[in-house]
């Protein structure tokens, strides 16, 4: 349903990392955008397959390479937490950082917003959470690329929560009681029309803020960090190293927060709209 | 003539004014009521921080139409 929109945005910014000018907009654009090849600079390049299937480009590309260490990642380390909580219900080391952190999204996202029966949809949140924090910090990292810097990447997580919160929804109210609730109660009769479009769209301009905030988040960052540092190519001296890599170097900080911020938003607004889908008179 | 670089530029520009207002006005009434009721100064921080991200999510859609005129 957003194959126009994603066609538009990929197509623009894929057009400009086709002219790689000397320093400018192609550089900065080369490390934001997706790419077949994983490039350590000044070492070697690793040239990721590329596959056509039934005329559709589903080649692994960089971004899905970080995806899928992240996905690694996850499994490993929390493989291992749950493991450890065999032995003893007190965690230490790693399982007591996990745990903060997955009671703080139980009690301060969960349960305050979808309320009764928060359970259900606590295995979906814990990794919706912990998959773009993951994602947002391996783009920090050197030679790192931010999968959710994508805009397909953060359409599909959105997507995805669109169907969690309809089928969520349905399955509580039923599917022509949960269409009936849309519209609040005590409304005059001839405002019901308007309403329910509205209501409708605004199911739909929901998720799709959400990809969008995620994506433009972490690609702004990256941009501001980049742009900062090819000053130092633009300005062709190198007096100004100092101040551009303080600069960046604040951002940095920055972005750290913001992905740990975007992480924690994606998170309660789709719990948000789950628990609005759920208990649909508040 | 070319006008997509400079409405890009016009935009972005546009659009910080409008966030920064918002932002500006939602960090001030902040302080002030953690000002007046310290004991409740982290349920006021925590709800500070949703609604600047929020604010900026807005202000980001603007950033992104921006990019794209930009880059055409």
């Amino acid at each position: 349903m957003y194959s126009e929109e994603l066609k538009v945005v990929s197509d623009s910014l894929k057009s400009v990392s086709t002219e790689q000018s000397e320093g400018g907009a192609g550089w900065i654009m080369h490390h934001i955008l997706d790419s077949n090849t994983i490039d350590f600079e000044p070492f070697f390049t690793i040239h990721l397959p590329q596959i056509h299937l039934f005329g559709m480009d589903l080649s692994i590309t960089k971004h899905i390479v970080f995806m899928w260490i992240a996905f690694a990642l996850l499994i490993l380390i929390f493989n291992t937490v749950a493991k450890s909580y065999k032995k003893s219900f007190l965690p230490k080391g790693l399982s007591n950082f996990m745990e903060v952190l997955v009671v703080f999204v139980k009690d301060e996202i969960a349960k305050p917003t979808i309320g009764k029966g928060y359970e259900k949809f606590l295995p979906y949140l814990l990794t919706m959470f912990f998959f773009i924090l993951f994602c947002n910090f391996l783009g920090l990292l050197p030679y790192g690329a931010t999968a959710t810097s994508n805009i397909s990447v953060t359409a599909t997580l959105a997507v995805i929560s669109f169907i969690v919160i309809q089928v969520g929804g349905m399955m509580q109210n039923g599917p022509f009681g949960y269409f009936k609730g849309l519209i609040p109660g005590g409304v005059p009769g001839w405002l019901i029309p308007i309403m329910f479009i509205v209501e409708i769209l605004g199911l739909f301009t929901k998720p799709f803020a959400l990809a969008i905030r995620l994506f433009a988040n972490m690609t702004a960052g990256h941009i501001v960090i980049m742009a900062l540092l090819g000053l130092i190519f633009i300005l062709q001296t190198v007096f100004v190293a100092p101040v551009s890599v303080a600069f960046a170097l604040f951002i940095y900080l920055l972005e750290i927060l913001v992905s740990l911020i975007q992480a924690y938003i994606f998170t309660m607004l789709s719990a948000l709209f789950i628990g609005m889908a759920v208990h649909q008179d508040h | 003539m070319d006008f997509a670089y400079l409405a890009a530029g016009i935009g972005a520009g546009l659009t910080i004014i409008g966030g920064a207002l918002g932002i500006g006005k939602l960090a001030a009434s902040a302080m002030e009521a953690s000002g007046r009721q310290p004991e409740a100064s982290g349920d006021i921080r925590t709800s500070m921080i949703i609604a600047a991200a929020l604010i900026e999510g807005i202000s980001l859609f603007a950033l992104v139409i921006c990019i794209l005129l930009a880059l055409k």
